[in-house]
């Protein structure tokens, strides 16, 4: 394993798998993904043959990749059957080639059931589990609607362990009338498990859950943004002392153990969407697409039985889309952004002002490429956005070294807004823009515009 | 041509909700001009701002075929009127046009101040009044009571009132009766040349523009060479025709009659209200008095939030100028929002009115500055300077004194909300004329200044009488005051659009309002905010928005990017309705909502 920082060149980010599964238990109430309860179960047979069809299709549509890496999702994909998980990968793997040491991860419920299958799915050539265990105190896990107790999810972690390469287990925190000692406490016996990643999300309340419900009611008395600020640092101080770098907005961990399919998403790399509700984003005749398939699961089996795909949309993006989505994802990354890259696939810059702006308010680094340290003045500034931008061929050599921009610590509690404030700090056609000077007035009249 | 003694021209005097166009939508169905599966609600309101707010804004005419009792034909027609204060003047415009008005009152209600101002111009053109009791049926109906109500505080005799309810269609056969029996026809001559009065005019997108005419002389004829007397212009009449409610052809329409017609007038603005239409070559010897314009009293500003907008807001001023000529406008330039306009309108209704139609109907974002009374200011060098827009305040060392307007406003209220009443009248500088009672409603006359009545005081007369006090107002004169120009500032820049004239006593009271009400107006930025009121360099008020602490999306994986970069197209959409002073970014509702006094 790499000690290295997982900086991927952005011209090999790769291309990632990913396949939802759909069914669940039980429907926690404060999740919104594509989940389904079926009581009277599902024909498993059936799903397989429905993935199998809609990867081949995948294929048919995007052509020759190298995986890099494959992540089963959900839904609770550790209701599946080790050998339907065998039989997803093995698709995968006869469609495209497969790199060597490729990640591939499944996600899992942290109860006794469950984690019997976990040889099973390490025989199938799963090397990485991430478990939901959410809480280590056991009325908040059944707060939370969960269905495991915290012995059960000490266990799973401890099969997980010996079962897998990686590992890594996500916890729900900021939960109604937590307070930061308690999260302290929490916090320090989830550390010591010894996870070399860990997911710790603060609980959000998202549209249609059970949770959005109590909350419209006044049931559900979420900290406030003081509170859940004071959280959020609780977590930095205390993930960083044990060693596990924040790398991400809510992921941690140590040097060389990040998720790599989840890099991906946020580096903005290439990955296909397979099964009920899947998202893709997919670059087809140098065009990326944004793809996501139907997502009440029998009906998903039923296209893909008929037409031979779920897709329900397959849309082109514009340019000015993939900067949004570069940069919303992007900056979620503690290394930030690459502004050659931004200019080259989004064609856009960032108005020098804004950056500098957000700099002097102590919510973004400047990294100028090619030495260590932070940009200062505006013409270095100018200076990070200007590399690569004369590269309209989008070569990697003309992109390589580009200066980066990257959310503070401060930034990073703030970040949607500071997406916003760059987001709206656009100056469309940069790749056009290959010398200062021509950029400098582009810039001058938006802001005269603005 | 009907025989001008079996016609009857009328119009509806009612306080809103008390069922006018209920009503109207009654005698049309009853007379048979509308198949049912044609008819809905509020038949002559043909705007949709009518029909969601229950008002009439622009006058309307529809002639009805009514077979009486006594075997005859009779040709009614309904000039419906606005009823709201803001609009007596298309009022006064539309009762010149009969003989006769119905007057409906609600029987659990009762006279409305509203109602009062327009039966009194009713009576001073000396129409025939007839009072109907509507909504009878309601449990809460006190027939006898409002009969009283009417000849106590109007003066007019309401035994004979028709009790009626328009919602089920009880007993409303006999207000035709009555219309029939105790209206006059109308008088005129048919042999005499050709005199008209110009009601109103519109423009229709197929028609053009479309003017309603009343017949007092003579015959009006297809084809015919007419001359607008005022306006000094002659065209020749190509269509000719009433509306039952729809347009029926014509050739011709004689003494009394009432219909439109249009003659190649390229805009409204051609076509002078209360104008006399005569023929061209056989002229009427007199016109008809005419009326007199009517003045805005009320201003604001109004700007578009994007400012490449500018020319299309003006082109949408302009088409809604074609129609209402009483709105008027002039471009305004401000150091905070750039290039709008400075706007004036008969009355707040007017103005909501206006901006919304523009918002909707030409589908533009608009910033509306707080409305503004014109203010007279009385420069020590002895000249005299009419101030629409606080931000035009010269420095207050070269004036001498500031006057600003008065108004009579006349209140009706139970008098279980009377106290309340008296204690917005006098919260706003208010003096007391009169208190009387008629029943157990009191009719309150206060003199108050405009300027504390323009923003906000009819909401709140309507919330703290739980909507049963009316109010109607006119404009009496100009009186000086202690009056100084209060600016906001936020992140320590002046706001201009936020600068408001108030009065010394009370400017305390308003910075501190203005400055909670932003505090909550301005979203948290990524610093903190200071917002201050001041007069010159004086802060009388301050308040703080907190920074920002956190707004960051825990979850952010593959699936939902497209969910992600909605939400941030929607806000960077949402961004833009707001106003950048410095580095504040300020919600364009801001700028009315902040001026909005709740509880002080």
């Amino acid at each position: 394993m790499s000690s290295q920082p997982l900086i991927l060149n952005p011209d090999d980010a790769g291309f990632g798998v990913y396949v939802h599964w759909p069914f669940c238990a039980q429907k926690c109430p404060y999740c919104d993904f594509n989940s389904h309860v079926r009581h009277k179960g599902w024909d498993e047979a059936r799903f397989l043959a429905a993935y199998k069809q809609e990867l081949a299709h995948t294929a048919e549509l995007i052509g020759k990749r190298e995986v890099s890496s494959i992540f089963i999702g959900g839904g609770t994909p550790s209701l599946m059957q080790p050998q339907t998980v065998a039989g997803i990968l093995d698709a995968i793997a006869g469609l495209w080639s497969v790199r060597s040491g490729a990640e591939i991860t499944i996600e899992a419920n942290p109860n006794s059931v469950e984690a019997e299958r976990f040889r099973g799915y390490r025989s199938a050539g799963v090397n990485r589990v991430s478990l939901g265990v959410q809480s280590l105190r056991d009325e908040q896990l059944k707060a939370l609607g969960r269905l495991h107790s915290v012995a059960e999810a000490k266990t799973a972690i401890g099969i997980a362990a010996q079962t897998f390469d990686r590992f890594s287990f996500d916890l729900i925190y900021a939960r109604p009338g937590q307070t930061p000692e308690q999260w302290r406490r929490e916090l320090a016996e989830a550390l010591a498990l010894g996870s070399r990643h860990l997911s710790l999300y603060q609980l959000t309340i998202e549209p249609e859950t059970a949770f959005e419900k109590l909350h419209a009611a006044g049931k559900l008395a979420m900290p406030d943004a003081e509170l859940a600020a004071e959280l959020y640092d609780i977590t930095q101080e205390m993930t960083d002392a044990a060693g596990l770098r924040q790398y991400e907005i809510s992921n941690h961990a140590a040097p060389g153990e990040e998720s790599r399919h989840n890099i991906l998403y946020w580096r903005y790399a290439e990955y296909a969407g397979v099964g009920p509700g899947a998202h893709g984003r997919v670059i087809v005749g140098g065009q990326r697409r944004a793809t996501s398939t139907e997502r009440n699961p029998e009906g998903w089996a039923a296209r893909v039985e008929g037409a031979g795909y779920g897709l329900v949309a397959d849309d082109a993006l514009g340019r000015d889309e993939e900067a949004d989505e570069m940069l919303l994802m992007g900056l979620r990354m503690a290394d930030g952004l690459d502004l050659a890259r931004l200019a080259q696939l989004g064609g856009v810059a960032i108005q020098p002002e804004t950056i500098a702006r957000l700099r002097d308010e102590g919510l973004l680094d400047v990294l100028p490429p090619g030495r260590e340290g932070f940009g200062e003045g505006l013409d270095e500034i100018r200076a990070c956005l200007a590399p690569g931008l004369g590269s309209a061929t989008g070569t990697s050599q003309g992109n390589r070294g580009g200066g980066r921009i990257r959310v503070t610590r401060a930034g990073r509690i703030v970040l949607n807004e500071v997406v916003l404030a760059l987001s709206r700090a656009f100056v469309s056609g940069a790749s056009t823009m290959a010398q200062d000077a021509r950029w400098t007035s582009a810039s001058e009249a938006s802001i005269e515009r603005a | 041509m009907t025989d001008i003694s079996l016609i009857r021209n009328f119009s509806i005097i009612a306080h809103i909700d008390h069922g006018k166009s209920t009503l109207s939508d009654r005698l049309i169905q009853l007379c048979g001009n509308v198949a049912d599966r044609d008819m809905k609600a509020q038949i002559l309101d043909s705007m949709d701002i009518e029909r969601e707010r229950g008002i009439t804004i622009k006058a309307q005419t529809v002639r009805l075929d009514y077979k009486h009792s006594d075997g005859k034909t009779y040709q009614l027609n309904l000039m419906d009127t606005p009823g709201h204060v803001d609009f007596a003047y298309e009022v006064s415009r539309s009762l010149a046009a009969c003989e006769g008005a119905i007057l409906v009152v609600d029987a659990s209600q009762g006279v409305e101040a509203q109602t009062l101002a327009n039966v009194y111009q009713a009576l001073d053109m000396n129409l025939e009044i007839l009072p109907v009791l509507n909504k009878v049926d309601l449990p809460a109906a006190d027939s006898d009571r409002v009969k009283k109500q009417i000849e106590d505080v109007i003066g007019l005799d309401a035994s004979d009132a028709v009790p009626i309810s328009a919602k089920t269609g009880l007993n409303v056969a006999a207000v035709l009766e009555a219309i029939v029996e105790r209206l006059p026809p109308p008088k005129g001559d048919a042999t005499k040349p050709l005199k008209a009065l110009l009601i109103d005019s519109f423009y229709d997108a197929y028609l053009g523009v479309v003017v309603l005419v009343r017949i007092i002389d003579g015959t009006l004829k297809k084809g015919q060479k007419v001359k607008l007397m005022a306006a000094d212009e002659s065209y020749s009449i190509e269509r000719l025709g009433i509306f039952r409610p729809k347009q029926q052809m014509l050739d011709e329409l004689g003494p009394g009659e009432v219909g439109f017609f249009t003659a190649a007038i390229k805009e409204v603005a051609d076509t002078r209200v209360g104008d006399t239409i005569t023929d061209e070559r056989k002229p009427t010897a007199e016109a008809l008095p005419g009326f007199k314009q009517a003045q805005p009293v009320v201003f604001c500003g109004l700007f578009p939030v994007d400012a490449a907008d500018f020319e299309d807001l003006r082109e949408a001023m302009s088409r809604l100028r074609l129609n209402d000529a009483s709105f008027s406008y002039e471009t305004e330039s401000s150091a905070a929002l750039g290039f709008g306009f400075r706007c004036g309108f008969l009355g707040l209704l007017h103005l909501e009115i206006i901006t919304e139609r523009l918002a909707r109907e030409f589908n533009l974002d608009l910033i509306t500055t707080a409305p503004s009374v014109v203010y007279q200011l009385h420069m020590n060098n002895g000249t005299m300077i009419e101030m629409h827009n606080p931000a035009d305040m010269p420095d207050p060392v070269y004036i001498d004194r500031i006057e600003e307007p008065w108004i009579k406003a006349t209140i009706l209220v139970p008098d279980d909300y009377l106290g309340s009443v008296l204690k917005l009248c006098q919260d706003r500088r208010g003096r007391q004329k009169e208190l009387t009672y008629a029943g157990t409603r009191a009719m309150l006359v206060y003199e108050l200044p405009l300027n504390e009545v323009v923003f906000d005081f009819y909401d709140k007369l309507k919330s703290i009488s739980r909507g049963y006090a009316s109010f109607d107002y006119q404009i009496i004169g100009y009186e000086a005051e202690d009056l100084v120009k209060m600016s906001i500032l936020v992140n320590a820049e002046p706001v201009d659009a936020l600068s408001i004239i108030v009065h010394r006593t009370r400017a305390e009271a308003r910075g501190r309002v203005m400055c909670e009400k932003l505090k909550d107006l301005i979203p948290q930025h990524m610093f903190v905010i200071p917002v201050q009121a001041a007069i010159g360099g004086r802060i009388i008020a301050r308040e703080t928005i907190k920074a920002m602490r956190k707004d960051v999306t825990a979850k952010c994986y593959g699936g939902d990017i497209t969910r992600k970069r909605k939400l941030l197209e929607k806000q960077k959409a949402g961004k833009k309705k707001m106003r950048q002073f410095g580095r504040v970014e300020i919600p364009q509702e801001a700028f009315i909502a902040a001026l909005k006094m709740e509880d002080n």
